[in-house]
């Protein structure tokens, strides 16, 4: 069981904070000979596995790291492009890390801002009035739960499926961050929310959902 | 500083002689910064209202409450659990408009004026405006624009103490996503 990401959303839909809770994501890291058997095409900025499949490097991964420094988009460490450094059989035996590529922090803020503007149109679409927006969104991978609250900021969290108590943990969230936040008074309202004891309470509250585990947290 | 879930009436005890004595520094220190009644009448306002846009948030949070439909709801929720929540008094309304848009809340005691007495120079200063600013900054936060003031002070010769609050607009920028 698990709670994957929480995300806090202000008033105008802009991001002010994010939190990623997960496991580290296996990544495999492995050493290559020329020819490389994985075919890779440049895709958004990033080296990615277009056909080819071993030893859990699945298509869609992306290229993290050649010789142990993390690459750069496209471009190694130091500089060079990478398909090109990866054709070149001068350069092998080489070991490359590959995985799921995770997302950016301006790719975080603008599928936030994206979620926000859905959420309205949920309760646009509703044939009831005064329909509330989108509560939850569910994947075969993850659900997403969003709580807004009375004065427009919402709070998300991106949970295992099968995780319950995530009503009362969204709650939670709202108290917290009306303590931590809030009540800090160096933190001002609708900014991005910088504060270490907000951190420690989040994590904290998270723990103790997840090891209530499916059946919900006891009361 | 943890706390339990379910804070409901164990929350933590705090002198409230501290309190008093803390919000009397606050006005005698701006009183001596400001020296005019007026202008210290209005920062205690702004005050209020920077308290007000975040304790709503904290009495949300708490109190679960849902939207108020109309005026005499919010009135309830303010006199009936905001106030007993944050000052442990219970006000009573009275004095509603006919057109359901103002009401008074009548204050047996104030907790901010405990031991104080306002001397003759200060006789225009509202002691207690920080109130105000903290009815008006909470509710334009849940998109209601209201107005606050204090027809009667018990520090000055009045029996009790009463705040008027006006419903002005329901504020339309910004209205969070299912509210129309």
């Amino acid at each position: 069981m698990a709670i994957f990401s929480v995300y806090v959303v202000n008033k105008a839909g802009g991001l002010i904070y994010q939190l990623d809770h997960y496991a580290p994501r296996a990544d495999t890291e492995k050493t290559f000979s020329y020819p490389l058997d994985l075919v890779l095409r440049l895709h958004d900025e990033r080296v990615v596995v277009a056909f080819g499949q071993r030893d859990g490097i699945r298509v869609g991964h992306a290229v993290l790291a050649i010789n142990g420094a993390e690459v750069n988009g496209r471009f190694t460490a130091d500089g060079k492009d990478v398909l090109e450094f990866l054709a070149n059989p001068a350069n092998y035996p080489v070991s490359i890390r590959f995985g799921r590529h995770r997302l950016s922090s301006n790719e975080k803020l603008m599928l936030a801002s994206m979620f926000h503007s859905l959420f309205a149109i949920g309760s646009q679409l509703s044939p009831e009035a005064g329909s509330s927006g989108i509560e939850m969104l569910e994947t075969d991978t993850f659900k997403l739960h969003c709580f807004q609250t009375l004065t427009g900021i919402k709070f998300m969290v991106l949970a295992d499926p099968r995780q319950a108590g995530i009503d009362s943990l969204l709650r939670k969230i709202y108290e917290i961050y009306s303590d931590f936040a809030l009540k800090n008074p160096f933190y001002s309202l609708e900014m991005p929310i910088r504060c270490e004891l907000f951190d420690q309470n989040l994590k904290l509250a998270l723990e103790v959902a997840e090891k209530a585990g499916p059946f919900g947290p006891g009361s | 500083m943890s706390r339990q879930a379910g804070r409901g009436t164990e929350s933590k005890k705090m002198n409230s002689e501290l309190f008093t004595l803390t919000y009397g520094a606050l006005v005698t220190q701006l009183c001596k910064d400001y020296e005019n009644d007026e202008d210290v009448n209005k920062q205690l306002d702004k005050m209020g209202y920077n308290i007000g846009v975040r304790l709503i948030e904290d009495f949300l949070a708490r109190s679960n409450v849902g939207r108020c439909h109309d005026f005499r709801e919010t009135a309830d929720v303010i006199a009936k659990i905001a106030f007993k929540m944050y000052l442990g008094i219970t006000p009573s309304i009275t004095n509603w408009s006919p057109g359901g848009d103002e009401f008074s809340l009548i204050l047996e005691n104030n907790p901010l004026v405990d031991f104080v007495e306002l001397p003759d120079n200060h006789s225009s200063l509202i002691y207690s405006n920080l109130l105000c600013g903290v009815l008006r900054g909470a509710l334009e936060m849940v998109q209601m624009a209201v107005d606050v003031k204090f027809l009667q002070d018990t520090l000055k010769g009045d029996s009790v103490t009463e705040i008027r609050m006006k419903f002005l607009r329901r504020i339309e920028d910004n209205l969070p996503a299912g509210e129309e």
